[in-house]
C-alpha cells in the first residue's frame, strides 16, 4: 500500500468520518432501500388485496362472517373455510406437536452428536417434498387408503356419543381429517428445527445438575430442559400453526371441497386457502372480491399469528440472555 | 466423587418405576422418528416407482398432450422450461435484493429501531401464505398486465426475499469483527470493507442459504396458479402470454381421473424432486466446503 498523504488529511477541516466517498453513501441508500423493500411489501399486500376485496366487504358487510356460501345465489359468507381452517389447524397440531418435540428431545438429548445430523437430513427431506406432491400422493394413494380406516374407525364407535359424532362414517377418503395428516407431515420439519433450536439453548450445567442429583434423562428433561424451553416451543408451535393455516395446495387436493360446517371429521370440507386455489380461476365480480377477501382475511390471521410467535421465541431467548 | 458420605446414599441405577418410564420415554422419542420415516419413506417410494417408468427422453421434452391421452404419449417439456424461466428470474431479482437486506441489517442498520423493526418484519414476512403472495401479484400485476410467465416471477421472488435475507444475515454475523476492523484500519470504506472482504467471507454461506430458497420456490405451486395458468406448448417469452410449471401441471393432473394424465403427473412429481434434490445437495456441499474453510 502506498504511503498515506499527510497532506491531504491535514488539509481537510472536516472529520474523517464526514469524507465519504459518493459511492459508499450510495451503497447504504441501496441497502437500505432492500431493507425498506419487505416493509413496502408487506404493506402493499395489505393495501392492494383489500382493494380488491373492497366489494365483498361492502356488499356483504358482517354476513362475511355467516355459513352461506353459494356463488350461483350470490351468497358469499365464508363462515365455513374459517372453520374448515381451524379444524384442520388443530388436527394437524394435535399429531405434528408431540411428535415434533419427541424428535427434538431425541436429537439433542439422546443420540449422539454424528446420529444426530442424518436424522435432522431425513428430517428435512420432508420440507423439501413441494406442497403438490403431498397433494398428489395424497388423493391418489393416501386418501384411498385411509378410507378403510375411517370407515372401520367409524363402526366401532358408532353410537358412543362424542366420538360418534366426530368420526362419522365417511363419504371417501377426503376429508378435513386427511388433509390435517397431511398438513401435520408438512409442518413437522419446522416446528422440530425451531424446538432443537431452543431445547439446544438449555445450559449444560442445568443438565449436569440434574443428573448429578440422581435423575434420570426423563426426570432431567422434565425439571431442567422443559422448564427452559416452554416458552421457545409454545412459539415453535405457533409457527407451524401459521404454516399449516396457509399450506394451500396439498389442502386443496385432498380436503373434499365442500364448504359445510360439520363436526364429522371424516366428512369433505373446505379451509381458507383451498376454497382460493379452487375456485378463483372461474370467479368474477363479488364472488372474485369474495375470495380476495378470504386471502385478506387469511393474511391477516397468519401475520397476527407470526407476530405473536416470534414475539414469544424473542422474548423467551431474552429472558434466558438474562438468567 | 471418591469420598464416601456419612449419610448412605442410594448410588445404584435407578430401578422400578423411574427406570422404566424413563424407557418409555426414549423409546416414545424413536418411535416419533419412526412416525416420521414411514410416510416420507412411502411418499418417495411411490414417487419413484410411478414416476421413473414415465420419465424418458421424449417425456422431457415433449408437449404437453390432452389429459385424455394414454401414458406414454406427449410429456411436461413446456412445464420444465416455465420452471426454469419463471424461477430463475425470480432467483436473479430475490437473491441480490435479499443479501443487499441482510447487509443493511448487518453491517448498516441492525442495532437501530428500523433495523429491528425490518428483521422482525422479515421473519414475520416468511409466514405470508403462499397463495396470498399470489393474490397480491394477481391484484397489483395480473389484472393491469395480463398473465405473464413474469409475474410468477414477482410472486415466487416476494416469497424468496426474505427467506434469503434471514440466512444470508445468519451467515453475516458468523464473519468475526476483527476482519472488518483490519480493512478499515488499511483506510478501505464501508462499502468497500463490505464488497470486498465481508461478503466473501459469508459466500458459501449466502450462497447455500438462497439455494435452499431457489429449491422451495420451484415446488410452489399456489403463488402462480392466477399469475401464469397453463399452456400445453413451450413459451419461452418470460413476459408474455400465459406460461406454465412442473408444479402447476402436477396439481392440475392429480385430479384427473385419466391414467394418462396421472402418469405425467408422477413423472413431474419425479422430475421436481430430483431438481429439488439437486440443490439441497449442492447446497449441503457448498456448506460443509465453507465450514472447512473457515474453521
Amino acid at each position: 500500500m502506498a504511503q498515506a498523504d499527510p497532506a491531504g488529511t491535514a488539509g481537510s477541516a472536516r472529520p474523517l468520518s464526514e469524507r465519504r466517498p459518493l459511492g459508499d453513501r450510495g451503497f447504504q441508500i441501496l441497502a437500505l432501500a432492500a431493507g425498506l423493500l419487505v416493509l413496502v411489501i408487506l404493506v402493499l399486500i395489505a393495501v392492494s388485496t383489500s382493494r380488491q376485496a373492497s366489494s365483498w366487504f361492502s356488499a356483504e358487510g358482517l354476513k362475511i362472517f355467516s355459513n352461506n356460501w353459494n356463488p350461483a345465489a350470490n351468497q358469499f359468507g365464508a363462515l365455513a373455510f374459517m372453520y374448515g381452517t381451524a379444524i384442520t389447524g388443530v388436527i394437524a397440531l394435535v399429531m405434528a406437536v408431540p411428535v415434533s418435540v419427541a424428535i427434538a428431545l431425541l436429537l439433542t438429548e439422546v443420540v449422539p452428536y454424528r446420529w444426530a445430523q442424518p436424522i435432522v437430513y431425513v428430517i428435512d427431506l420432508l420440507a423439501v417434498v413441494p406442497s403438490v406432491v403431498w397433494g398428489l400422493w395424497g388423493i391418489l394413494v393416501f386418501a384411498p387408503w385411509i378410507a378403510g380406516i375411517y370407515a372401520s374407525i367409524a363402526s366401532a364407535v358408532n353410537g358412543v356419543p362424542v366420538l360418534g359424532s366426530l368420526f362419522g362414517p365417511p363419504t371417501s377418503g377426503t376429508s378435513f381429517f386427511t388433509a390435517g395428516i397431511i398438513l401435520a407431515f408438512m409442518i413437522t420439519p419446522i416446528v422440530t428445527s425451531l424446538s432443537r433450536e431452543v431445547i439446544a439453548t438449555v445450559p449444560v450445567i442445568d443438565k449436569e445438575g440434574a443428573y448429578a442429583l440422581g435423575a434420570t434423562r426423563l426426570e432431567m428433561i422434565r425439571g431442567a430442559v422443559w422448564p427452559h424451553s416452554q416458552g421457545g416451543v409454545v412459539g415453535a408451535v405457533l409457527l407451524g400453526l401459521g404454516r399449516a393455516m396457509g399450506e394451500t395446495i396439498a389442502a386443496a387436493l385432498v380436503i373434499g371441497s365442500s364448504a359445510t360446517i360439520t363436526s364429522h371429521l371424516f366428512a369433505p370440507g373446505y379451509n381458507m386457502p383451498s376454497v382460493i386455489a379452487n375456485q378463483f380461476g372461474e370467479a368474477s365480480g363479488v364472488f372474485q372480491a369474495g375470495l380476495m377477501g378470504i386471502g385478506v382475511l387469511l393474511f391477516v390471521f397468519t401475520i397476527i399469528v407470526n407476530v405473536v410467535a416470534r414475539g414469544v421465541v424473542a422474548r423467551s431467548a431474552r429472558r434466558k440472555r438474562g438468567a | 466423587m471418591a469420598v464416601a458420605p456419612e449419610r448412605k446414599l442410594d448410588l445404584r441405577e435407578p430401578t422400578g418405576w423411574r427406570r422404566t418410564s424413563n424407557s418409555i420415554a426414549t423409546a416414545l422419542m424413536v418411535l416419533a422418528f419412526v412416525l416420521v420415516i414411514i410416510p416420507l419413506g412411502f411418499v418417495l417410494y411411490t414417487v419413484i416407482a410411478k414416476g421413473a417408468s414415465a420419465i424418458n427422453w421424449s417425456f422431457l421434452t415433449g408437449q404437453i398432450p390432452p389429459n385424455v391421452s394414454p401414458p406414454g404419449q406427449g410429456g411436461i417439456g413446456p412445464a420444465i422450461v416455465g420452471t426454469l424461466e419463471i424461477t430463475g428470474f425470480a432467483t436473479l431479482m430475490a437473491v441480490p435484493l435479499g443479501v443487499l437486506g441482510a447487509i443493511y441489517l448487518n453491517e448498516y442498520g441492525g442495532k437501530g429501531v428500523l433495523g429491528r423493526v425490518i428483521g422482525f418484519m422479515s421473519d414475520v414476512m416468511t409466514g405470508v401464505p403462499s397463495i396470498v403472495m399470489g393474490l397480491f401479484i394477481f391484484s397489483i400485476w395480473t389484472i393491469h398486465f395480463k398473465f405473464s410467465g413474469f409475474g410468477g416471477s414477482l410472486a415466487l421472488g416476494c416469497l424468496m426475499l426474505p427467506i434469503v435475507i434471514r440466512s444470508s444475515d445468519e451467515m453475516l454475523k458468523l464473519v468475526p469483527d476483527p476482519l472488518r476492523e483490519a480493512s478499515y484500519a488499511l483506510g478501505a470504506t464501508k462499502a468497500r470493507v463490505t464488497l470486498t472482504v465481508v461478503l466473501p467471507a459469508a459466500l458459501g454461506g449466502i450462497v447455500s442459504g438462497a439455494l435452499l430458497a431457489v429449491a422451495r420456490a420451484a415446488g410452489e405451486t399456489a403463488p402462480l396458479l392466477f399469475t401464469i395458468l397453463t399452456v400445453t406448448t413451450v413459451n419461452k417469452n418470460l413476459f408474455s402470454g400465459p406460461n406454465t410449471s412442473l408444479p402447476s401441471q402436477i396439481f392440475v393432473n392429480a385430479s384427473q381421473p385419466f391414467v394418462g394424465a396421472q402418469s405425467r403427473a408422477w413423472g413431474a412429481a419425479l422430475t421436481l424432486i430430483v431438481m429439488a434434490f439437486v440443490l439441497m445437495i449442492a447446497a449441503r456441499i457448498i456448506t460443509a466446503r465453507f465450514t472447512r474453510y473457515s474453521r
